[in-house]
């Protein structure tokens, strides 16, 4: 078992702090204070109201809230977080990633008050959290970038002047930004028109600067990332790289360590680019850079980010080393312990990011509500899960969808990534849509499996949208056999009673609109169930009350999920990442079922409904108005994404309904 | 006045008949030309060259086809299934006995005598069987005969089914799909329909009685299943009403369809009087298999015990969050009930009426309860005229067929307002209180969050004799929320704000109840499940009975 996954800090450690405040939630806030107990330091949470009750703030030693459920209010909420340090006598604070990680005021506040922020130095922060300013400086510091317009841009007009300058594909990006908020891609100059007016509306709700620059974008590149560990003495090194090429909407899905396609030159070129840029600004702490990689191995400089990454885990796993343990170290000043020759690459390590957002609609969006079950896969060895919830946990609107990060290892890829579609097929979670089916398409897809991605992955492999598992003949079989299985384990459960349990079954099984005749015999816990000719094997435990369904078909294991089993015959399985619906009826209710009329749904093309809840930030239309098919009606803002609702057909708009916050439309 | 209620009312009755007429009336005409080669073989029964062998024979064959295939083709293109089909699917293959094949009707009026109008059998399937191994009686009323008109011998043969499932004890289920009376018998249907009703009332808390409405059941007819423990329709294809819209419209001027007088929807959602409601015969049948599993056979029977693969001492770490740190939020009560019980499997009773009531069925360890719930998601889970009725009627059936209580509590108190008060909240509130309190079966409560005032005491509380009372850490067992208890108590004086503070302090938590004994425990909301399985297995053995009494008068 890798070490990686119980995170090894040495047994003894010198003094650092006695007391930490984690300025986050969720897993990072998880995953900082498990560090620091190791360590021996005490913790401190911050949390908003509607986070009174999360794991973050179980697991602390203390916890302060710091306001109202909206980030602006609480996490954000600086004053709140400053009182909180001085309320607890907090020696340092950990800023995890996102809210306050890359905010030079909030280090500067702490150094103010004599408390250390565990991350780089304020200038460091500053030059490299502005774009324009970053790419300056590695320009400087001799690290490959890429062709674009270095300053800020003014208004909507110079940013067609300026793309047309670099020629299109263009990228806008929020000066400010990171994680792929306030970035929109461009092909002509209506697009950059629009992308101007997104980003910077987003650029400003998220960041609170809403400055943006324009660059060349790189078309169908990798997005690979160099982790960068430098103490206050000036020694810095590289941890070796992160895949992170498959990504929605500029948000990464599935990330690996290494990757595939560097060889050792490249890495090292990289690498040392990498440290180069670190040294220039003076970087202490873990930081990370991120270059593009265009299919002849040019890579560019993308930016630095200067904190801890979300995909920090797989960097662990292939290194051995904590790095919340590191940055801990560093922040108190001790210098770093390794030289550059022991940081080694061990095996390979997935992760995947579990969201809560529904797959089927553009990769991915946010969905909400509360784990009704939950479970983690980790009964399986070499399989980590960072995560910040548990069973009963709500997955609200105001924060990071995410669920958590799964991590798998292995000694090769080929290791890892079974581990993961087993560790993806044991993942339980009831409540709120999950990301699960196309993390577990993704992972078998032939074109990631040889290495072969790019950021474009999805959008290339599944031109049409993700529409789930495309079953072949065979899984059909496997699917209709257990759905008959459990069926009849089921009826012959409620038949206990009965002396003689009858051994043969003849029913009839719907799987989207196929419907199959199928005969079962059943031998104590083995069913034969007979499908077109063809004798598939079923045996497992059939504990109907278990979420997960592990059984043996024709001598292969599958890990199945029973996601729904009702009286009148349906029964809907998760079967290789994707939820399948199916009916189950005895061949007498099939026969008949031809004179049961037909339901005709709502129509609700005239309705426009919320794809996933949020709030309404701006409305475009006005009762009475006519709108034209694809016309903009509003935009609603969800999980800091803010996305454009339009018509679905030519219509008038009826009535003028308030919408209000929270309001599903 | 009482004239004209008199007057209304028979003439409700009339419609029944006029309904029923239309229906019945059509078919002997619409059927009269292809029906000489259908009934062939109904006609030759009187031939006496054939032996007795060969007459029973045909007879039966005769009764197995009902009205003959042409209306069977057209009770299918309704997308209703035959009589026979649908006992075919609600009982277990093979196991179905059937009775009174034979009988016919015995009107001899407008020209009824004729061969050709008699049916064996009549028009309705009556016997036993079983589901899942378990005895039922039931009856199947047939559309295709005379639409399903209930003539004096569909009635007695009904009759005799009720009267054997009371002697045995065992269920009885009713598929009803009846245009009403069969008029041409006159007064011998009306007197069918009373023996019925009789039967169905000496039945009552005696074996469990189940309606599934499947067609048209109007008229008089009505009260058969109103009279039933449950009743249960298919959405499109049933209804229920005492008069049609066509009476209506004369009597009332009212313009209304079937559907919305007296649809699946509008008796699940608005008037209360279906108990849950189906997409089509299949999915009805197919569920009420599933609901009998909950019934025991008869009150003599324990709650019925099943296999169970969820373990008993299963904890539910959800449950430990469910309750919002604000008082004053909703949460979703299902999410509790599905938490705790056996496989997340909870048969719903009345889910679209009263909403701020939950009641159904569930099980604790294979065992069967009853589980009733404050629902705050709903009206902040109040008490009101319709939650109180729909509650307490669920109560009393538990209570007499042996099956254990189950409440959770989160009331704020009963819902105010002229609506309510005029409405008789008062005289209605007390049967829900009525029926917990004189419950004896094992009656677990558990206090959720709110217990306030009146409404505490009504829901299972320990001073109604409810045997183990929990209360979990978010518990609130007060007279009245904070802010109304300290503008009564400090009216008029000033620092209402500290002293509110200090009534939230004092009265806000489960102490005040736990240090009077009022709960047993404080519990940790993750054990409830385990703790719940394990009360019920000492509970198992109560004895309690209440004094004797002709009947106890709940107040109606």
């Amino acid at each position: 078992q890798n070490k990686c996954l119980n995170r090894p800090v040495p047994f003894s450690f010198p003094q650092t702090f006695d007391k930490i405040l984690i300025a986050n939630r969720g897993e990072i806030a998880c995953r900082v204070i498990k560090t620091c107990k190791k360590m021996g330091i005490k913790t401190v949470a911050v949390h908003s109201d509607v986070d009174s009750s999360a794991v973050h703030v179980k697991m602390a030693d203390e916890a302060v809230c710091v306001g109202p459920a909206p980030t602006s209010k609480s996490y954000l909420n600086m004053d709140a977080i400053m009182n909180a340090v001085k309320q607890t006598g907090a020696q340092a604070v950990h800023p995890g990633y996102g809210f306050l990680s890359e905010n030079k005021e909030f280090a500067k506040r702490l150094a103010a008050e004599g408390v250390t922020f565990i991350g780089p130095d304020t200038h460091a922060i500053q030059a490299m959290g502005d774009k324009i300013e970053s790419k300056l400086i590695a320009k400087a510091a001799k690290v490959n970038t890429i062709p674009g317009f270095d300053g800020v841009v003014k208004d909507a007009e110079e940013a067609v002047k300026i793309a047309g300058e670099i020629g299109y594909p263009v990228m806008i990006k929020a000066s400010a930004g990171g994680g792929g908020k306030g970035m929109r891609i461009s092909w002509n100059d209506e697009e950059t028109r629009e992308g101007f007016r997104f980003s910077s509306q987003e650029a400003a709700s998220s960041f609170g600067d809403d400055r943006l620059l324009i660059e060349k974008f790189i078309d169908n590149p990798r997005h690979i990332e160099i982790q960068v560990l430098a103490d206050k003495h000036g020694n810095a090194l590289w941890l070796n790289e992160r895949e992170c090429s498959i990504q929605r909407r500029n948000q990464k899905v599935v990330e690996e360590a290494p990757s595939t396609f560097l060889d050792p030159d490249t890495r090292r070129a990289m690498g040392e680019q990498a440290v180069s840029l670190a040294k220039a600004v003076k970087y202490s702490s873990a930081g990370t850079v991120e270059f593009l990689v265009d299919s002849q191995k040019n890579f560019y400089f993308l930016e630095m980010n200067t904190r801890l990454q979300v995909e920090h885990p797989i960097t662990e796993c292939i290194t051995g080393l904590d790095l919340v343990h590191q940055m801990i170290r560093i922040a108190k000043g001790y210098k770093l312990q390794q030289k550059q020759s022991d940081i080694p690459i061990n095996g390979w390590a997935i992760e995947s990011r579990v969201y809560a957002e529904d797959p089927y609609k553009s990769f991915g969006l946010p969905s909400i509500g509360r784990l009704s079950q939950y479970q983690e896969p980790l009964n399986l060895p070499n399989v980590r899960v960072d995560s910040g919830i548990q069973e009963g946990s709500d997955i609200s609107i105001y924060y990071d969808p995410m669920i958590s990060k799964l991590v798998t290892y292995g000694k090769t890829r080929e290791e890892a990534l079974k581990k993961m579609e087993e560790a993806l097929d044991n993942y339980v979670i009831r409540g709120v849509t999950h990301n699960i089916p196309l993390l577990r398409e993704i992972i078998v897809h032939p074109r990631f499996v040889s290495g072969d991605i790019s950021t474009k992955f999805l959008p290339e492999v599944y031109p049409d949208g993700f529409k789930g598992h495309m079953l072949t003949a065979g899984e059909r079989r496997e699917l209709l056999a257990t759905a008959a299985a459990l069926y009849v384990a089921a009826q012959l459960r409620s038949q206990k009673f009965l002396g003689d349990l009858s051994r043969q079954w003849e029913l009839c099984v719907e799987l989207d609109k196929g419907v199959h005749m199928l005969g079962v015999s059943r031998a104590g816990n083995n069913y034969t169930v007979e499908i077109d000719g063809e004798k598939v094997e079923v045996s497992g435990e059939w504990n109907l009350a278990s979420a997960l369904l592990p059984i043996t078909i024709n001598g292969k294991h599958r890990n199945l999920q029973c996601l729904l089993r009702t009286a009148a015959g349906e029964i809907t399985l998760q079967y290789l990442g994707t939820s399948f619906k199916l009916r189950v009826l005895s061949k007498l209710a099939a026969y008949l079922s031809k004179h049961m009329p037909e339901k005709i749904p709502e129509d609700t093309s005239s309705i426009l409904r919320s794809p996933m809840p949020g709030s309404v930030v701006a409305v475009s239309v006005k009762p009475g108005d006519n709108v034209a098919e694809g016309q903009e009606i509003c935009v609603i803002e969800a999980m800091k994404m803010q996305n454009s609702m339009t018509a679905a057909k030519t219509a008038k708009v009826n009535s003028g309904q308030d919408i209000s916050y929270l309001d599903l439309v | 006045m009482a004239t004209y209620t008199l007057m209304r009312s028979s003439l409700g009755l009339l419609h029944g008949l006029k309904c029923s007429f239309k229906s019945v009336g059509q078919i002997p005409y619409a059927g009269a030309l292809t029906r000489s080669k259908v009934l062939q073989n109904a006609r030759c029964y009187s031939v006496s060259h054939l032996s007795v062998q060969e007459r029973i024979e045909q007879k039966r064959k005769a009764a197995l086809t009902g009205g003959g295939q042409l209306r069977i083709a057209a009770q299918h293109k309704r997308g209703k299934l035959t009589a026979r089909e649908r006992l075919e699917l609600l009982l277990d293959p093979d196991s179905f006995v059937e009775y009174d094949m034979f009988v016919e009707h015995r009107c001899s009026d407008f020209g009824m005598e004729a061969d050709h109008n008699k049916y064996p059998g009549d028009s309705v399937v009556t016997g036993q069987g079983r589901i899942n191994g378990r005895l039922v009686y039931v009856f199947s009323q047939d559309f295709t005969v005379f639409g399903g008109s209930l003539s004096g011998a569909h009635a007695q043969k009904i009759c005799k089914i009720m009267d054997q499932a009371m002697m045995v004890g065992a269920p009885v289920i009713g598929l009803n799909d009846s245009g009403g009376a069969r008029i041409q018998e006159g007064v011998e249907s009306l007197a069918g329909y009373a023996d019925i009703f009789l039967r169905n009332v000496m039945a009552s808390g005696v074996v469990p009685q189940i309606s599934l409405i499947m067609g048209p059941c109007a008229g008089g007819a009505v009260y058969s299943p109103a009279l039933t423990d449950f009743t249960f329709m298919v959405k499109d294809t049933s209804y229920l009403f005492i008069t049609g819209p066509d009476v209506v419209k004369s009597v009332t001027n009212e313009d209304v369809t079937q559907e919305e007088l007296g649809g699946a929807k509008t008796h699940t959602t608005v008037s209360g009087v279906a108990h849950r409601a189906f997409e089509n015969d299949i999915d009805a049948l197919l569920n009420l298999r599933n609901f009998f599993n909950f019934l025991p056979l008869s009150n003599k029977d324990p709650a019925p015990v099943t296999e169970c693969h969820d373990p008993r001492d299963r904890l539910v770490p959800g449950l430990d969050t469910i309750v919002p740190f604000e008082s004053t939020k909703a949460y979703d009560m299902l999410d509790i009930v599905h938490g705790i019980v056996d496989e997340r499997e909870f048969f719903e009773i009345m889910p679209n009426y009263a909403k701020n009531i939950v009641v159904g069925f569930a099980r604790m360890n294979g065992r069967t309860v009853g589980i009733v719930g404050n629902q705050p998601k709903v009206a902040s889970g109040c008490l009101d005229i319709n939650s109180s009725v729909k509650g307490a009627r669920f109560v009393r059936f538990c209570d007499a067929f042996n099956i254990p209580i189950i409440t959770f509590v989160d009331v704020p108190g009963f819902l105010p307002g002229t609506a309510q008060e005029y409405g008789g909240i008062i005289r209605h509130g007390a049967k829900l209180l009525y029926a917990f309190a004189e419950a004896t079966v094992p009656k677990i409560t558990v206090i959720t969050r709110k217990a306030y005032g009146g409404a505490y005491d009504v829901m299972s509380s320990k001073h109604l004799r409810g045997d183990v009372n929990y209360a979990w850490p978010s518990a609130e067992v007060a007279v009245m929320g904070a802010k109304g208890a300290v503008q009564i108590i400090f009216r008029g004086k000033e620092n209402q704000a500290k002293a509110e503070a200090e009534y939230v302090e004092k009265f806000a938590n489960p102490f005040p109840a736990a240090v009077r004994g009022f709960v047993d425990d404080i519990i940790q909301p993750s054990t409830t499940r385990k703790r719940i399985c394990r009360d019920l297995e000492v509970l198992a053995s109560k004895k309690q009975t209440n004094p004797w009494k002709k009947h106890a008068n709940i107040p109606l």
